[in-house]
């Protein structure tokens, strides 16, 4: 079995799976819960400042889209930070860190944009021996309104300069955390580096609304008729991390710099792709509070038996194995041709790709009187659409042109590797004089 | 053909040879792929979920079925196997639907269960399909045990025992290792000779001797074993068949069950196995419906099941029954042999259920039976002196002790069992599991 230890900016783990700084983080009671299940760490719920602590709605606090058969696909809060005492939260995390010396605890800090508080929290949390700190400068909601969380994260400068008294103030291994709704990712991602940070975790909630009641005409959840956006995370959000992820990766001014990726993962393979996109690790919470905390064991099953599939004996051979084939649109190669084909046997008759291809596509799909489909090679441009709206398994697939080959729908034979910068229809290019 | 359903007596060849092929493929055909995801997506991952409280061995299903979802079938095998290493055969053969699939939530709430059975037969399906043995033995101890029945229970606890790193030596009586699996159940709950595979499958964990045509109290005595081993395992099964206790039941064409479907089972050829045009077998458990679904199958014309009791008393399932009925079985209840006719007839009284118990009501009826199958109950015989018993199986504790020190017992022969493979591996893998906290003093 592969050996999944992780060690992330020199946190040692049992394997890749951390509980991200949320709901289910909040308490040593979870958090104990979690690694008896078999989580490698956490990140504790975060911490504001001493004092009254925060409050949170009595009344609902999530709301969720689903799939059919009630599939959570995506989860919205409005939860803040954590509404328990300070010294309470230290004193369980120092419990929890002491009894369970394998796994990681890292804390989750988020206080007034001044130095003195974030000297203050840092100097409180010192003797909990947890293994460092994540700064969250994303939370989209509440918090954001008293120019916390991502109220932070959207101004790099701010993200610089708290990331900056951070490194100061203390000896911990620091994690900034990004929001990702910002317009370009980079940016914040290159702030937390000028500022000293060890890693960056990504991405925290997108913000939402992620449904509204048609009798009370209020964005749900509802609190007593209104709604506010909150931060949505699960399943539907991977897409967005994954890419924010890969950017950041595979910057020139980001390239190296440690990410913990957080966004919708599920199963060990969303996991495996965030790592193959630059992830060192991954946090979850969703799929955590949609199953329970067992759900890890999938996560590290899975994960182990695609590593023994692929040879990789450890987390290493895996992180940013994909990142060097994260480009731009402009360096894909214009020259490759390909073409679906629709497998006779395999194929249901049920005609979606034909309405997708002739109603929104190329017309390139003929359909015969007895429902036989078939594609024309002299209108397929490959655009992938009936692939994707065919219910049955690899019933249509694309089929790559060899070199030499004519493409019958442009006339010509497929050469070699050009992209846009040299393409003759490209007003940039001059030509050689 | 000469012979047709209509052929008087018990003959060969009542049907067409492609009929065997067909009447005795894959009674629940495996799910492909596609099908086992689209399966695998219905399954809640129950939290302490009943379906895994329900399973005799404890499979994590929840774990399972989520490995299958993520397109790991191999982690879920693994899953599978670590509970429970027939867990192949298991999957063909247990009685899901008063099991696992029972207690389903979404059985319960829509009478549609997740298809755990045949889920579980994709997992462990894949993984064998490979010829990969999840398992490796753990440090030579030293230690040898005798395991004494090949069967399920056997199986399990010399599998169990050689993973622990002691050399196991399996005595059976029959030719082949297997137990029921191979010589009881349904040829179309497990074709393609898979017990025998999965016994091939099973011994690649390695430290597992099996010795055949061994039988205990012939040619090997527990006193001799208790001696030359360090423990014991005894699952002997019941090798005895109930008796009719009814006038002509010494004729020719009344027969055990057991040894019928042991004969087919057996049988390279179905079309030289002869069957009865009208078949009665008496009986009411999934012995009785293994053998009257497979007489009509090899071509009976009428196949009859008599059950002295009330349907609802029947040790076969409901989907079992309704398996045999919509197999042509005639299911005729409250009805008790009374005599094996001379005349190809069996006479049966009418019972029903008084305050004292079953009673005769006295009106009688005939059934034609050329060919008569007793399916009403295995015993314990040739049980070794000195073994204490009760209800007429082998005293056990829960970890499967016996009142002789160093020999345990489980499976059929054993106290407490359901006469189901799948609790005989559970009693295999317990027993074993204390058999290695005996030698090793833990």
């Amino acid at each position: 079995m592969a050996n999944l230890t992780s060690n992330f900016i020199g946190i040692k783990s049992p394997n890749p799976f951390w509980l991200a700084s949320a709901p289910p983080t909040d308490k040593k009671y979870n958090v104990e819960r979690a690694f008896e299940a078999g989580w490698g760490g956490v990140v504790w719920k975060t911490l504001g400042s001493e004092g009254p602590p925060v409050v949170n709605v009595s009344g609902p606090r999530y709301g969720a889209i689903w799939g059919a058969d009630r599939r959570l696909l995506g989860l919205n809060n409005i939860e803040l930070i954590t509404d328990r005492p300070l010294e309470v939260n230290l004193q369980e995390i120092k419990e929890v860190k002491r009894k369970w010396r394998d796994r990681a605890l890292i804390i989750s800090l988020m206080v007034p944009c001044d130095e003195d508080s974030w000297k203050d929290i840092l100097n409180r949390i010192e003797d909990t021996e947890a293994d460092g700190v994540e700064l969250n400068f994303g939370c989209p909601h509440g918090m954001a309104e008293r120019g916390m969380g991502s109220a932070v994260g959207q101004v790099p400068e701010y993200i610089e300069m708290v990331t900056r008294w951070v490194k100061k103030h203390s000896r911990m291994p620091c994690i900034v955390k990004l929001t990702p709704n910002i317009t370009d990712v980079r940016k914040p991602a290159e702030a937390a580096k000028r500022g000293g940070a060890d890693a960056v975790s990504l991405i925290n909630t997108i913000n939402s609304i992620t449904s509204v009641n048609l009798d009370d005409f209020s964005p749900e959840p509802m609190i007593d008729g209104k709604g506010t956006h909150g931060g949505y995370c699960g399943p539907a959000v991977k897409p967005i991390a994954l890419n924010m992820v890969a950017e950041i990766a595979r910057s020139a001014e980001t390239r190296g710099l440690p990410i913990s990726g957080i966004g919708g993962v599920t199963t060990w393979r969303d996991a495996a792709e965030f790592m193959a996109l630059g992830a060192g690790n991954v946090q979850v919470c969703t799929a955590a509070m949609t199953y329970g905390f067992k759900v890890v064991q999938e996560m590290i099953s899975g994960l182990s038996e695609y590593m023994d599939s692929k040879g990789m004996t450890s987390t290493a051979d895996l992180v940013g194995r994909a990142v060097p084939n994260v480009t731009d649109w402009q360096f894909l190669n214009l020259n490759y041709v390909t073409k679906a084909q629709i497998d006779p046997d395999a194929c249901i008759k049920c005609g979606r790709c034909y309405a997708a291809c002739e109603d929104t596509s190329h017309q390139a799909i003929a359909m015969s009187p007895d429902r036989v489909f078939s594609v024309k090679d002299d209108e397929c441009v490959a655009c992938n659409l009936c692939v994707n709206v065919c219910p049955v398994d690899n019933c249509i697939t694309m089929r790559t042109l060899p070199k030499g080959a004519v493409d019958e729908r442009t006339g010509r034979k497929v050469g070699d590797y050009a992209n846009w910068t040299t393409h003759p229809n490209n007003p940039s290019v001059k030509a050689a004089e | 053909m000469t012979n047709s359903p209509l052929t008087p007596g018990v003959v060969p060849g009542r049907l067409p040879a492609q009929a065997y092929h067909d009447n005795f493929t894959d009674h629940e055909p495996p799910l492909d792929g596609h099908e086992a995801r689209v399966a695998a997506d219905r399954c809640y991952f129950c939290h302490d979920a009943p379906c895994m409280t329900a399973c005799p061995t404890s499979i994590d299903i929840p774990l399972f079925i989520r490995q299958i979802a993520t397109g790991t079938p191999e982690a879920a095998a693994k899953t599978i196997f670590a509970q429970n290493i027939l867990g192949g055969m298991c999957a063909r053969v247990c009685p899901t639907e008063t099991l696992c699939e029972e207690v389903c939530v979404r059985e319960v709430a829509e009478g549609k269960p997740v298809e755990i059975g045949r889920l579980q037969r994709f997992a462990t399906d894949t993984l064998m399909a490979k010829g990969v043995h999840p398992f490796t033995r753990a440090k030579a101890t030293g230690k040898t045990v005798a395991v004494v029945g090949a069967g399920p229970a056997g199986l399990s606890a010399a599998h169990r025992l050689a993973m622990k790193g002691h050399d196991v030596v399996v005595f059976d009586a029959r030719p082949k290792a297997g137990g029921l699996n191979e010589f009881g159940l349904a040829a179309y709950k497990t074709t393609g000779g898979f017990a025998q595979r999965e016994v091939d499958w099973l011994l690649q964990i390695g430290g597992i001797r099996i010795e055949t045509g061994r039988a205990l109290g012939r040619d090997l005595s527990l006193a001799e074993l208790q001696k030359q081993y360090d423990a014991v395992f005894l699952s002997i099964g019941l090798a005895g068949v109930n008796a009719l206790r009814a006038p002509g039941e010494e004729m020719a064409h009344v027969r055990p069950a057991v040894d019928f479907i042991a004969e087919l089972r057996q049988s390279a050829d179905l079309s030289s196995l002869p069957v009865g045009r009208d078949v009665v077998v008496i009986g009411g458990g999934m012995t009785a419906v293994d053998a009257a679904v497979q007489s009509r199958l090899l071509g009976a014309e009428t196949v009859t099941i008599v059950y002295r009791r009330g349907q609802e008393k029947m040790a076969a399932s409901g989907y079992e029954q309704d398996h045999a009925t919509s197999a042509g079985v005639r299911i005729v209840t409250h009805a008790a042999p009374v005599a094996v006719l001379a005349s190809g007839e069996v006479e049966f009284a009418y019972t029903a259920d008084t305050p004292d118990g079953l009673k005769q009501t006295g009106e009688t009826f005939r059934l034609k039976a050329d060919q008569v199958l007793k399916a009403i109950g295995q015993t314990l015989t040739g049980v070794p002196e000195g073994l204490a018993l009760t209800s007429g199986k082998i005293a056990v504790d829960a970890a499967g002790r016996t009142s002789l020190k160093g020999v345990w017992a489980g499976g059929d022969c054993a106290a407490g069992g359901e006469d189901l493979t799948v609790t005989a591996v559970a009693q295999g893998r317990d027993a074993a599991e204390d058999i290695h906290a005996a030698l090793v003093g833990a």
